[in-house]
């Protein structure tokens, strides 16, 4: 199904508030040359839902989701998380966002390396005002559903890339996000491990977590429940 | 669809200007808590909150994890304090070094005088005249050690001479000056004979024609020698040299001088009068001497007499000692602040470093507030480490080579305390630029790095 740049996508669950909703989204880098790596984007997420977006390199995919993520600002348009105009929030109120609604999942795992397994998965909780007495307990729930109980004094350099990988997603779910953000999340893993994960995906989604997935992988992408395809800085393809 | 704006719970609010009004704080503060009650996010417990505690673990989690980066950026705070303390140690020790030997001589040397009073004829002369018996009066006293009489016995056109020829072809020149001393001067000022002996109690009673020289008086005299028993001639009347003083702890000028008992001087000179009393008394005992001697020696009109006498400590040492100080003390602070430059350089390193992990921070919910304290906290910490060795150091530095030297250690404990906190300081304001860095850091530019 191909929709218009500026028309909003269908959301999946009708008659819910959209976890995600771009309006009119543009980024502009100013040049010279000036550069729009978002040209007029509309989307919604619907609560719950499993997107990914696809797209080639330079597409707009990583402005996307920095935008999404509440690390970057659109030039014009509207973002509403959960129903929050994002616009209206001052710096501190994103990063309190980002500390209680969001998850991020990165290629290159982002793990703090002289920090063990569990010190880098309790490390969100210390800015999300997670309960003190509930920390540890969420990390090592959130570690043993990723299957990772045995590793957890463990520093991320004696870990595999798929391990490592695990260990992000058990980072970005034991503060109980409601959106879950990965960005290339298989880039730096074999065919067998990026299965692992986005399998792991798939039980966080059917656990009711909204996910998007950015990759330029069509097999990662096919794993999602809906599809938003970028071109040049344009939903070219949604489905 | 409508935008949802999320507000607080009722009650939370309701409690919460209710305390606002009570506690009047600040609008800044106040906007800066609300910043809590963020739409769409539920309120956070405050027990729940990044608290000081939270931001010295993170501060410090990382510290010793790189012994060889914490050795680099510590090592000038070390080598600073260390510097610091060691140098105002060594001030303090130096100083009361020099001051106990100011105590042993100039603190402990007390000198009455009669007060003098100008004449019509524009005379200076003595208004009062001091006691032939003020050893005695003076020797009674509490903290007196030993007491002597001296006084200057005028004679500016006698010819002093080794031998009895008066030589019309010799230039004129001036006879060293002669001083009628009674028989405890030597012990009072120090003094030390280079051959024979000094004047005794019984000299002064017989009037005895004997003498006493100071090392330069017998040069010039020409007596290098008191066992061929000479004399030396004081207008053509001899007089037996009994001895040579070779020095003295204070009153350098005696060894210029003709030393004579005081029952000499008085009968074959006609002394009047003492001119000045000296006693050798106890370090610290000068405050109290001052109005006691001038009683003892003139009961009646104590004002008529001058009493130079120490205060606790001679201000002359403790001149040395901030003289000492300033000096040393400049010199540390140009250390400190080589000290503190390598602070702020190893850790704005750190901060381009770690420009992964600041995005992950970030990212992950850091306010630009919590980074910036965590890199403030980070310099901090490894500022006061570095105060705390560099002040043990210091002190071990101090106490070592006092050892060595033979010295008393001398170390105001509050200047260590004040040398490691001084660390912390320096800490806070080096990591001040790198922490602003680090805050600055946008989080999108920061995660395209490693972590």
């Amino acid at each position: 199904m191909t929709a218009p740049a500026t028309a909003p996508i269908p959301i999946a669950t009708p008659g819910t508030t959209p976890a995600i909703e771009l309006r009119d989204v543009t980024r502009s880098f100013p040049g010279p040359p000036e550069v729009q790596a978002l040209k007029g984007v509309s989307v919604t997420v619907a609560d719950g839902e499993y997107v990914s977006i696809i797209g080639p390199s330079g597409s707009g995919k990583s402005t996307m989701l920095n935008i999404l993520g509440l690390l970057d600002r659109p030039t014009v348009g509207e973002y509403r998380l959960n129903g929050v105009l994002t616009s209206a929030l001052e710096e501190d109120e994103r990063a309190a966002v980002r500390a209680r609604q969001l998850g991020f999942v990165f290629q290159a795992f982002h793990l703090m390396s002289r920090r063990s397994v569990l010190e880098n998965v309790l490390l969100p909780m210390l800015y999300n005002g997670t309960p003190r007495a509930e920390r540890e307990s969420r990390a090592r729930e959130a570690l043993h559903r990723v299957g990772l109980d045995h590793r957890i004094g463990f520093l991320p350099g004696t870990l595999s890339g798929g391990e490592r990988q695990r260990v992000a997603v058990a980072r970005a779910v034991a503060s109980r996000p409601r959106v879950l953000l990965a960005d290339e999340p298989t880039g730096n893993l074999d065919q067998t491990t990026s299965a692992e994960i986005m399998a792991l995906f798939e039980e966080l989604h059917a656990d009711g977590l909204t996910l998007v997935v950015i990759t330029h992988d069509g097999a990662v992408a096919r794993r999602a429940s809906r599809r938003i395809r970028l071109a040049d800085g344009r939903v070219s393809e949604a489905g | 669809m409508t935008e949802q704006v999320a507000e607080p719970t009722s009650t939370g609010r309701r409690s919460w200007r209710g305390l606002r009004s009570r506690l009047r704080i600040p609008a800044r503060l106040r906007r800066r808590r609300e910043a809590a009650a963020v739409p769409g996010v539920p309120p956070v417990h405050p027990a729940d909150r990044f608290r000081f505690a939270d931001l010295l673990g993170e501060a410090t989690a990382d510290i010793g994890s790189r012994p060889g980066r914490l050795v680099t950026t510590i090592v000038g705070t070390v080598l600073g304090i260390a510097a610091l303390i060691a140098t105002i140690g060594f001030a303090q020790t130096a100083a009361g070094q020099i001051a106990r030997q100011f105590d042993r001589t100039a603190a402990t040397q007390l000198v009455v005088t009669p007060t003098t009073a100008d004449t019509r004829g524009g005379a200076t002369v003595a208004a009062a005249a001091l006691p032939w018996d003020a050893v005695p009066r003076l020797e009674r006293l509490a903290g007196v050690e030993s007491a002597a009489l001296l006084a200057e016995v005028p004679l500016p056109e006698a010819v002093i001479a080794a031998v009895p020829v008066n030589d019309p072809s010799q230039p004129p020149t001036a006879p060293p000056p002669v001083y009628a001393a009674s028989a405890e001067l030597l012990d009072t000022v120090g003094g030390r004979l280079a051959t024979g002996r000094f004047l005794d109690a019984g000299h002064d009673t017989r009037a005895d024609r004997v003498v006493v020289l100071g090392s330069r008086a017998a040069d010039r005299l020409g007596v290098h020698r008191v066992d061929t028993q000479p004399s030396i001639f004081i207008d053509g009347i001899a007089y037996a040299v009994l001895g040579i003083v070779e020095s003295t702890d204070v009153r350098a000028e005696l060894l210029n001088a003709v030393l004579l008992p005081t029952g000499t001087a008085r009968a074959d000179f006609g002394l009047r009068a003492p001119g000045d009393a000296q006693a050798r008394i106890a370090i610290g005992a000068g405050p109290q001497l001052r109005t006691q001697a001038a009683l003892a020696l003139a009961p009646d009109e104590p004002d008529s007499l001058e009493v130079n006498a120490p205060d606790g400590r001679s201000e002359l040492g403790q001149d040395v000692q901030a003289d000492v100080n300033g000096v040393f003390v400049i010199l540390s602070v140009i250390v400190l602040l080589a000290g503190g430059v390598g602070i702020t350089n190893v850790t704005m390193l750190s901060v381009m470093e770690r420009v992964g992990e600041i995005g992950l921070r970030r990212a992950i919910g850091a306010t630009r507030r919590q980074i910036a304290g965590q890199f403030v906290a980070e310099s901090v910490v490894i500022g006061l480490l570095g105060g705390l060795i560099g002040a043990t150091l210091g002190v071990f530095a101090v106490i070592g080579i006092s050892l060595v030297r033979d010295w008393t250690p001398v170390i105001d404990p509050w200047i260590a305390v004040g040398g490691a906190l001084l660390g912390a300081v320096l800490g806070l304001v080096a990591g001040g630029l790198p922490a602003r860095r680090a805050a600055a850091i946008e989080p999108v530019d920061a995660l395209r790095g490693g972590t």
